[in-house]
């Protein structure tokens, strides 16, 4: 349904079959499907997880930790069973890019899932689809079914001495459910809070038994690197920083779109060649790296490689991939606000310094925006925002706060212009704002 | 409780798919929301009682899932997505366009119960913004202009 787009300097692995009609399992079976996960059936599962590790494939859901080496955690013997869990709760401003996975390729998503089963020893596997992705989870259910009517799925997967089961699960409606434990915790038919680590869930997982969770992307990566193998993969990036990644640009661009590109991949190319410009024309103002979570990159920090650790360097992260341009246009206090209006809406409420730190920071910004701001409020964000970081049991209340400590501090300017009442300088004139109650 | 045969096999399926009955929960919450419209009191402790949960365990989390809903809603939910990427392109513009156009605000419903509407957080279209979901459907590169032929489609299809 989402258009495509295409760029010569697309690196096309993770989105080869799209477009190509591959929700089809036999044209998906023409386009080199299947082939990945029989060729892991006759490795060993310690063979698996090395081949993924040294391909340097790093989590897609925006950690970034290598994702061999998370399997490897998993114990080998587990007297409970041991579950793969592919986390499809796409939920961070600025990326939707597992959407295109699974509208386009939704037997890969099963390839990577068994594929993770085998090097772990799993034979059982969950996708998780967030809830307002309905047409998607339909896609999944028919693609599990089919995969099933084939052999490739249940007793005796292609024949071999295997079992594998993949089930569906629809999520609805929860950010904080992208989180790994808050993942589970919904998939037990809970509220989405986070549990407390250690043990983690490769250890300790889904009903106590250990399990593997990865990002959609992550998963539906693994069978083009048992394919193509990992020195292919780990080459199209730079070192420890393998393969490519979908590239969600959105915002201020002439050409936004979901592109592939390699890892390490210039932002600033990313968003003059690959995006297209600004759009009209207009001046750069800011750029969202990797999803709405990320800090905030000014104009003059955009000639940076894209990826983890070229972005850590930078004082920011390449999260999600969801790359978000702003215009000179765009007043950066409203920006912030809007920010953190996601994450106190998102926030589940069960650590004390997220739940009140991002309710009393979008009071704040609000009543800054609206004109109500006092000089020592641009402080005081900082301050609320830098007492949340690393005082919560999941990163949410770093994500919250991540983002509006580098605005404040890189667009200082910007909130003292909203100071002593003056109308926000980006809004349409004539326009009143209704003042929030001043608590 | 009556519910559909789709809805009975779906459920029946999915209490195959894991080791506890409980794990239905959310999608199942989800699927007799589409069937009823929302989850009425008689439709919460029938789930409660299938999987031997209090309504209370029930109702806690259902407040936790901003999709779902206890209180009725028109036909047709109009989601508007005014996040980082949608507020770039202009869903903000969108969002007032509908309030003005349907003549009510975030979660109220029209008096002939045909339209609701909602501000919700992102919906995954940010490459496509600004974006719209009514009920499932996505609507994306939206414009005020649009989304009134969008909502024209929706009026007449009912």
């Amino acid at each position: 349904m989402a258009d495509l787009v295409s760029h010569p300097d697309e690196v096309r692995v993770v989105s080869k079959r799209f477009g190509k009609g591959a929700t089809n399992i036999d044209r998906y079976l023409e386009l080199d499907g299947y082939k990945a996960v029989q060729k892991a059936l006759g490795m060993q599962p310690d063979a698996i997880v090395n081949e993924v590790k040294n391909s340097g494939l790093r989590g897609r859901g925006g950690a970034g930790f290598n994702t061999g080496m998370k399997w490897s955690f998993v114990p080998k013997q587990s007297p409970k069973p041991k579950y793969v869990l592919c986390n499809g709760d796409e939920s961070e401003p600025g990326t939707c890019k597992d959407r295109l996975i699974f509208e386009h390729d939704p037997h890969a998503m099963i390839e990577g899932v068994i594929i993770a089963g085998l090097a772990v020893g799993a034979t059982t596997g969950y996708i998780y689809i967030r809830g307002e992705y309905r047409y998607l989870l339909e896609i999944m259910q028919k693609a599990i079914a089919d995969a099933y009517s084939r052999g490739y799925l249940g007793k005796n997967i292609f024949g071999s001495d295997r079992h594998f089961d993949i089930y569906w699960h629809g999520g609805a409606g929860a950010y904080e459910v992208g989180e790994e434990s808050a993942l589970m915790e919904s998939l037990e038919g809970k509220r989405g809070i986070p549990r407390i680590r250690p043990p983690f869930p490769a250890v300790v997982g889904l009903w106590g038994g250990p399990t593997v969770i990865n990002n959609a992307e992550t998963l539906a990566s693994v069978p083009h690197i048992i394919l193509g193998g990992a020195d292919w993969y780990a080459n199209l990036g730079p070192p420890k920083n393998g393969g490519t990644r979908l590239f969600c640009l959105s915002g201020h661009l002439e050409h936004p779109g979901v592109y592939e590109l390699p890892m390490g991949y210039n932002l600033k190319r990313m968003i003059y060649e690959v995006g297209g410009g600004i759009l009209n024309g207009r001046k750069l103002k800011a750029v969202v790296p990797g999803g709405s979570s990320t800090p905030i990159l000014s104009p003059e920090e955009i000639d940076v490689a894209m990826d983890f650790d070229s972005l850590t360097k930078v004082g920011s992260m390449l999260g999600s991939g969801g790359v978000v341009v702003l215009d000179e246009t765009t007043c950066m206090v409203k920006f912030a606000l809007r920010i953190m209006k996601f994450y106190q809406h998102e926030s589940c409420g069960w650590c004390i310094p997220c739940r009140e730190g991002t309710d009393w920071l979008k009071k704040t910004l609000t009543r800054f925006h609206a004109g109500g701001g006092l000089k020592k409020d641009i402080d005081n964000i900082q301050y609320l925002s830098e007492n949340m970081l690393g005082r919560t049991f999941c990163p949410l209340g770093d994500a919250a706060a991540m983002p509006t400590i580098s605005i404040v501090k890189k667009f200082r300017k910007e909130f003292e212009e909203h100071l002593d009442g003056r109308p926000c300088p980006f809004e349409k004139q004539g326009k009143i704002e209704e003042l929030p109650v001043m608590v | 409780m009556r519910l559909s045969e789709q809805f009975e096999s779906r459920f029946a399926e999915m209490l195959t798919h894991y080791p506890t009955k409980r794990s239905v929960l959310v999608p199942t919450l989800l699927y007799l929301q589409d069937e009823i419209g929302y989850l009425s009191d008689e439709g919460i402790a029938e789930i409660a009682q299938r999987l031997e949960l209090t309504d209370l365990e029930v109702r806690n989390v259902i407040s936790y899932y901003s999709m779902l809903t206890t209180r009725p809603r028109g036909k047709f939910n109009v989601q508007i997505c005014t996040n980082i990427a949608c507020l770039l392109r202009g869903g903000e513009e969108l969002l007032e366009h509908c309030e003005a156009k349907l003549g009510i605000g975030h979660k109220r419903t029209t008096a002939d119960g045909l339209f609701s509407l909602e501000e919700v957080e992102c919906i995954g279209a940010c490459s496509w913004a600004p974006a719209a979901q009514v009920n499932y459907d996505f609507h994306e590169n939206l414009t005020p202009a649009k989304m009134d032929s969008v909502l024209e489609k929706y009026k007449n299809a009912q």
